[in-house]
């Protein structure tokens, strides 16, 4: 007689047919994303560079030319195709706003892992996670009716422009700069501080040459992170800069980034025109930038795993 | 100058430091409900949109965002849970996983205005849907993808290895363990990630621009056959979300109370988002409560 | 060559002739690999039907790697070479189907690890899930199952209760009583008992013997004790070689190889 144990172990059963779907379906769900990252890429690539291959623009010209005006035609007949205004306002209101924010992520951080009690802690974490939560509009509005007057009365201008940008861009990525140096000075092992304390070193003397000095590459991850978040920001930013296509003249005066004029301009040209595509040629500028935040994040952890 | 000295002046920097941050958060709050808290009334929350007049409120606004949201999540969460599953449970060490990880990473950093861009690229100009709910719930899964599948990824793994062998041993498919074991068990972290995740997908505005699209169209709330266009469920509909309206009424807003409707609108967005943040965690650790209770 | 400070070729292995013995289940020339780390050496054991079989050996010697591969746990975590022979089939090879060879080979882990779920549910779970359906007939299992694991007393008026709620000895009671509500034909565990106190120890001894009338038992312990109390065959495990194999009154009266003799004695090192 044929013993039943020895057949079933030898043929397939529902389990076999359940682990093919399961193995199926995730990997439909996985290859989704993929598909998605790589036509996001290959759209916007193919749209970007139609003012190049199609209408025939310098791509030299688009990088460094200071004037921006799709719509006209210039003497030669070509329109005016120069990004560097809005690549500098970029720029500008990104780097502003890290170099803000750095203190102040650096300080809260280093007052949650190292000073504060465990109380004082949970309430900046709750501060820092409402921080995250608030849209990005709001951010703009508050922008609008309070950081955009405060400029005016105190710095000059009409209040739109540059620094007030900055100001706004300075606590949106206040949190994220905050939580992830955060992480990155509890990843430093316990006893590189108890050693340096049982050395007779002060509290700041440790933070100082031990804390910070082993977090730096997680601290300056999180810079990058900052930066990517505040490059990529749009609407925040569009309702507080004056939104001028014009080389900024300083830090009050109206302004764009790559952001404002392409939520402007995008509903305002027809698809397919030489304005419409200059545009796409911006957003592709913004890809390429997000790529290159994380191939910065990347080379920083790689070089803080071998240090 | 001492040590002793120069540690006490640095540690206070540090707690000012702290305690001017509390205070941003504080004034920003403040600022936020006290302006908009006044407006916000029954007729403010219900009534539709005026362009040109004042007296507009926000019903269209809130159910376009709440319908949003809605279709996000159910277009987003298999999609992450999936991919989370595969992330925590299959992938191998391999060249694809890396891709896969990569994208995902690449994903979660887009600016999400290039994110709706695209959106606007493939369903509106490309399938000439026009602006439409459906677009627009399409862009917020992209934009809601990355970190609703990092936070499965994270909370299946959070689970013990011991609670994989115990069904392994039991003969039980691998696909079953882990949706019929891992998965209730990492259910709380999964809800919060996914109420936390619902409070950013509420507030986002950059993304449904040129997706959802700009306009409150008169929607009719007797009549819900999602294929007529008046209907609320309609979803080939344009429909213009909370965000959108503030953004909207700041940038070139003509009827004479805009200050104030953006107040109130962004004083009801501050407050679903603190809703939300409430909620995460509560329910987060109700349904941890539940899993180890004694029923 | 010498491993420590023993001579490996120093063995001694009991084979049992097939005609006279019923064999569960026997592993010939099995070797363990995680990565380069090679973890088991020559595995060549015979465990008979209906006896309990101890491993013992220092922590670390492979005594768990050896048993997690006779039900095939360690697919995806290790290499594992050589024939494991189960009903007359070599079930080492790919051809096999692991899910229905690990409802006929059980295991029970060193650290309780119940689903959270309720008690009963955590015995009906994978009955269910093979289309058992029959509410009465469940019931009865669950009842049958935790009477066999001594757990029934003690739960019978709280069957719903959620099992994360039962203390360490009654979650691995429990854990026994799902994987024996399976009717499996060997029942493998490991170090079932190291975590729990005396009292909830003696009561998986007394389910064990109690079971071995009707399961093969293959069980890892680091307490010579319990193997000497409770199983029937002995197998010494030092640095990944099995170096002695024998009948448990053999092996702790009179150990053949020098490095049993020290272990069990307490002279090991
Ligand atoms: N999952 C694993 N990955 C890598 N090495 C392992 C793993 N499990 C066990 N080992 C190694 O295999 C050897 C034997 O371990 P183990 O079988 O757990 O011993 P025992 O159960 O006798 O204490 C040890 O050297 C251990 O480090
Ligand atoms: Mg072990």
């Amino acid at each position: 007689m044929e013993d039943p144990i020895k057949s079933k172990i030898q043929s397939t059963s529902k389990e076999t047919r359940q682990d093919i779907l399961g193995r199926c379906l995730t990997y439909l769900c996985i290859g989704l994303i993929v598909a998605i990252v790589l036509s996001i890429f290959i759209f916007v690539a193919s749209k970007g560079i139609a003012t190049f291959t199609v209408n025939k623009a310098s791509l030299w010209e688009f990088l460094t030319g200071k004037n921006w005006n799709p719509t006209v035609t210039d003497a030669s007949g070509k329109p005016q195709l120069g990004a560097l205004p809005m690549i500098t306002g970029s720029f500008g209101v990104t780097i502003l706003a890290v170099i803000f924010a750095t203190p102040f992520a650096i300080g809260t951080a280093l007052y949650m892992t190292e000073v504060s009690s465990k109380k004082g802690e949970k309430i900046l974490q709750s501060v820092i996670e409402l921080l995250v939560g608030i849209p990005s509009v709001v951010y703009g509005f508050i922008g609008l009716s309070v950081i955009v007057p405060f400029v005016r009365t105190h710095f000059g201008g009409s209040g739109y422009g540059i620094l007030s940008g900055s100001f706004v861009l300075f606590v949106m990525v206040l949190p994220t700069v905050t939580s992830m140096t955060v992480d990155s000075l509890r990843a430093v092992p316990r006893y590189y501080k108890e050693a340096s304390l049982a050395l007779g070193a002060t509290r700041w003397q440790t933070i100082y040459k031990v804390l910070l000095r082993s977090a730096t590459s997680g601290i300056l991850t999180a810079i990058i992170f900052g930066m990517a978040r505040a490059f990529g920001e749009a609407l925040a930013v569009q309702m507080v800069i004056g939104n001028a296509a014009i080389m900024p003249k300083g830090l009050l005066s109206s302004a764009s980034t790559l952001t404002s004029v392409l939520t402007m301009g995008i509903g305002n040209t027809v698809m397919g025109t030489v304005g419409n595509n200059a545009l796409w040629s911006l957003a592709l500028i913004l890809l390429l930038m997000s790529l290159i935040f994380n191939i910065v994040v990347r080379l920083i952890g790689r070089k803080g795993r071998m240090d | 100058m001492g040590t002793k000295l120069q540690n006490n002046i640095a540690i206070t920097i540090i707690r000012v430091i702290a305690a001017l941050v509390v205070l941003i958060l504080v004034l920003l709050l403040g600022k936020i409900l006290i302006a908009g808290v006044p407006h916000i009334s029954w007729h403010f929350l219900t009534a539709p949109s005026q362009s040109f007049e004042s007296g507009g409120g926000i019903g269209v606004q809130l159910f376009n965002s709440i319908y949003l949201l809605v279709l996000t999540l159910i277009i987003s969460f298999p999609i992450s849970l999936g991919a989370g599953i595969f992330l925590s449970e299959y992938a191998p060490k391999n060249f694809f996983t890396a891709v896969v990880r990569m994208s995902i990473e690449v994903l979660s950093s887009l600016p999400s205005v290039v994110v709706g861009l695209f959106g606007f690229l493939l369903f509106v100009v490309q399938f000439q849907m026009g602006f439409s709910i459906l677009s627009g719930a399409v862009a917020l899964t992209f934009f809601n993808l990355p970190l609703l599948t990092r936070n499965i990824e994270e909370s299946l793994r959070a689970v013990p290895n011991l609670q994989r062998e115990a069904g392994m041993a039991l003969g039980l498919s691998k696909w079953r363990t882990v949706t019929k074991i891992i998965l209730p068990e990492a259910l709380p972290g999964i809800i919060t990630g996914v109420v936390l995740g619902a409070g950013r997908v509420f507030g986002e505005a950059a993304a449904l621009i040129y997706t959802a699209g700009q306009s409150a169209t008169n929607i009719d709330f007797g009549n819900w056959n999602p294929f007529n266009s008046a209907s609320p469920l309609n979803l080939l509909r344009p429909a213009e979300t909370l965000a959108v309206h503030i953004w909207k009424i700041n940038s070139e807003g003509v009827m004479p109370d805009a200050a104030a409707v953006s107040a109130g609108s962004s004083a009801v967005l501050i407050i679903a988002v603190l809703i939300f943040n409430l909620l995460a965690r509560v329910l987060g650790n109700s349904l941890y409560r539940k899993l180890t209770a004694t029923k | 060559m010498s491993i420590g400070k023993y001579d490996f070729n120093e063995k001694s292995i009991l084979k049992f002739e097939p005609q006279e013995h019923e064999i569960a289940i026997e592993t010939k020339n099995l070797q363990v690999y995680y990565g380069n780390n090679h973890a088991l050496f020559d595995g060549n054991l015979q465990f008979e039907r209906y006896k309990i079989t101890s491993l013992i050996g220092a922590s670390g010697s492979g005594k768990s790697t050896y048993l997690r591969s006779l039900n095939r746990m360690n697919d995806n975590v290790a290499r594992v070479d050589g024939q494991i022979m189960y009903r007359g089939l070599d079930v080492n090879t790919s051809k096999i189907n692991v899910y229905e060879m690990r409802k006929h080979i059980g295991m029970v882990f060193q650290r309780p690890n119940p689903f959270s779920k309720s008690i009963r549910e955590n015995i009906t779970f994978a009955l269910k899930e093979q289309g058992l359906k029959n509410k009465n007939k469940l019931n009865q299992i669950v009842e049958q199952s935790l009477r066999d694991a001594a757990l029934w007393d003690e739960v019978k008026d709280d069957l719903d209760k959620s099992a994360w709620s039962l203390s360490g000895g009654q979650q691995q009671r429990l854990c026994i009583a799902r994987t024996i509500a399976m009717k499996p034909d060997i029942l493998l565990l490991d170090e079932p008992a190291s975590a729990l106190d005396p009292i909830s120890t003696s009561k998986i001894e007394e389910t064990l013997v109690e079971l071995k009338k009707r399961y093969t038992i293959i069980i890892v312990t680091h307490n010579m004790q319990q193997a000497s109390r409770i199983s029937d065959f002995t197998a010494f495990f030092h640095l990944g070689h099995i170096l002695e194999y024998d009948k448990t009154k053999h092996i702790f009266t009179m150990p053949k190889v020098t490095a049993t003799n020290d272990y069990i004695s307490g002279n090991f090192g």
